[in-house]
């Protein structure tokens, strides 16, 4: 959304060039999402609501206190509840913020094709640049978390920003504020950790033993991390991928098949460049114009 | 050189016609898709009117080309059926690229090189157009799920790089074999054309199997 200085771009979409990652000394910046201590009383989307301006439509009662029912262009952050019966036979109910997700190696980045339309922050925040987006969706196929919408009305894609104009100014996002279990915490990536370790103690002295922070690696980490009580299994929480990663075939396409593709293409055309440069045009030769009105010639006299 | 006082006609007017509409949708789409695909070449989106402009247009000129190729396909599928004396010209195309015609076996209507061609684009085209659907975010964004359009994203690059590859073949080939753009453009080759490159077809053309329409004064 917001479009900070140039020199605070550590990744830019669809760019040769180097970003001069100039703030490169800044703290990496999380948010840790506590799920264990989330009341599900929506808060923080409220509040996201309201600091981005956003008004989703009203929809319809789904039989589930998930509402909206899903992302979408004006619903950036959306609390979804899975109701779960574990192996005791008990009932839990599994209330996750889901939101961008904020990837240290950024699926949508890299598949996008308009340079500048997304960029990555030095304190890690991955932004989209509205202005330059072109609808074309290809960031939609590079999340391996599903989360970037496309706008109907701009054919615009948009996600969380992380709120990063406030934290641009030190504020911390929309939500954080919010929450009034403190179970969303924000703050340099380093501490957020060190936090969840201590919830995580806390939770397996509690009785949850594959508690567990949620960091991806395969993603190179994220900037928005849980703190899961199932850390065994993410896909409890309404489908939180267990192993995300950017997709082969995104990899495939934006990796090694782009520079192929165009050195082919030049190929071939230098290949014709030099052919005709060298063998030269195939003319007609007069010989050949005397042979072929002789061969319409003969056919003429033969009735 | 003397010029022939008859001429052959080769593509009707709405063979050109129906070509040059192909050709013009392919080419922009080429820009379009390039500028898509490789950030190096982004700035042809600037032809378009922007990005925006560029990515909303794209699909429209895919669904034109499918449609004038449609066209192309009813015009020529018969004339590039594939012969025997088609290999017989494979095996000596290391002739044909140096301009040697005298070791070319003499071949008909279309060679095996501009069957190639045309075989190709059949099978491209449809695959361009229905990969392309698919990834068409505007409406048919939510119609098949997000695995199913990374695939399609790729299958439809490999594709239009194909496709792009054998386009440039088709170009230069008519740059290079002289005479075969005005095919195109005036309709007309002269007899001396016909020789040199389609020696059956001129033959065909003499014993009446096309009728004698085709034959005609020079204009």
């Amino acid at each position: 959304m917001s479009d900070l200085q140039s020199q605070d771009y550590v990744r830019r979409s669809a760019s040769t060039m180097t970003p001069p990652k100039a703030r490169s000394y800044e703290d990496q910046v999380a948010k840790l999402i506590d799920v264990s201590r989330c009341i599900g009383c929506k808060a923080c989307q409220s509040a996201c609501m309201e600091w981005n301006n956003l008004r989703q439509e009203v929809g319809h009662f789904e039989g589930s206190y998930q509402n909206p029912n899903d992302l979408s262009p004006d619903v950036w952050t959306l609390m979804r509840f899975a109701e779960y019966e574990n192996e005791h036979g008990n009932l839990e109910w599994l209330i996750r913020k889901d939101g961008c997700m904020h990837c240290e190696d950024p699926g949508c980045l890299k598949a996008c094709p308009s340079p500048g339309a997304i960029v990555q922050y030095a304190n890690g925040i991955v932004d989209f640049i509205s202005d330059k987006c072109i609808g074309c969706g290809y960031c939609v196929k590079g999340c391996p978390f599903d989360i970037p919408r496309i706008s109907k009305t701009d054919h615009k894609s948009y996600k969380c920003t992380l709120c990063s104009d406030r934290v641009s100014v030190g504020l911390e996002p929309a939500c954080v504020k919010a929450c009034p279990t403190g179970a969303i915490m924000f703050g340099a990536k380093s501490d957020m950790k060190d936090w969840a370790q201590e919830r995580i103690v806390d939770l397996k002295s509690r009785g949850f033993e594959n508690a567990g922070l949620y960091d991806p690696q395969a993603v190179g980490g994220t900037h928005v991390m849980y703190v899961l009580h199932h850390a065994d299994k993410p896909s409890l929480y309404s489908g939180l991928p267990d192993k995300p990663q950017i997709s082969p075939v995104v990899e495939a396409w934006k990796g090694i098949i782009k520079p192929l593709a165009v050195a082919g293409v030049v190929l071939a055309a230098l290949s014709g460049f030099f052919h005709w440069i060298t063998a030269g045009p195939n003319e007609v030769t007069e010989e050949d114009e005397a042979e072929g009105e002789r061969v319409l010639d003969e056919a003429e006299k033969t009735p | 050189m003397s010029r022939p006082k008859t001429v052959i006609i080769r593509y009707t007017m709405v063979n050109r016609i129906n070509h040059w509409i192909t050709a013009i949708c392919f080419v922009l789409l080429t820009l379009s898709g390039l500028a898509m695909f490789h950030p190096l070449l982004f700035w042809l989106s600037e032809l378009f009117g922007g990005g925006q402009w560029m990515r909303a247009v794209h699909p429209w000129i895919g669904c034109l080309l499918l449609l004038s190729y449609i066209g192309l396909i009813i015009q020529f599928w018969r004339e590039n059926l594939v012969r025997r004396d088609d290999i017989e010209w494979m095996k000596e195309v290391r002739y044909v690229v140096v301009n040697d015609e005298e070791h070319v076996p003499p071949v008909g209507r279309n060679n095996a090189g501009q069957k190639f061609v045309f075989w190709s684009m059949t099978f491209l085209i449809p695959v361009l157009f229905f990969t392309g659907l698919v990834i068409w975010e505007v409406y048919f964004g939510e119609a098949t799920s997000i695995p199913v359009q990374r695939v399609a994203v790729l299958i439809h690059s490999l594709a239009a790089i194909a496709a792009i590859l054998v386009w440039v073949v088709h170009v230069y080939a008519a740059i290079w074999v002289r005479d075969s753009v005005r095919a195109m453009t005036q309709g007309y080759v002269t007899p001396g054309w016909a020789w040199r490159h389609h020696r059956k077809w001129l033959w065909e053309l003499a014993s009446g199997q096309h009728g004698k329409t085709s034959i005609r004064k020079r204009p």
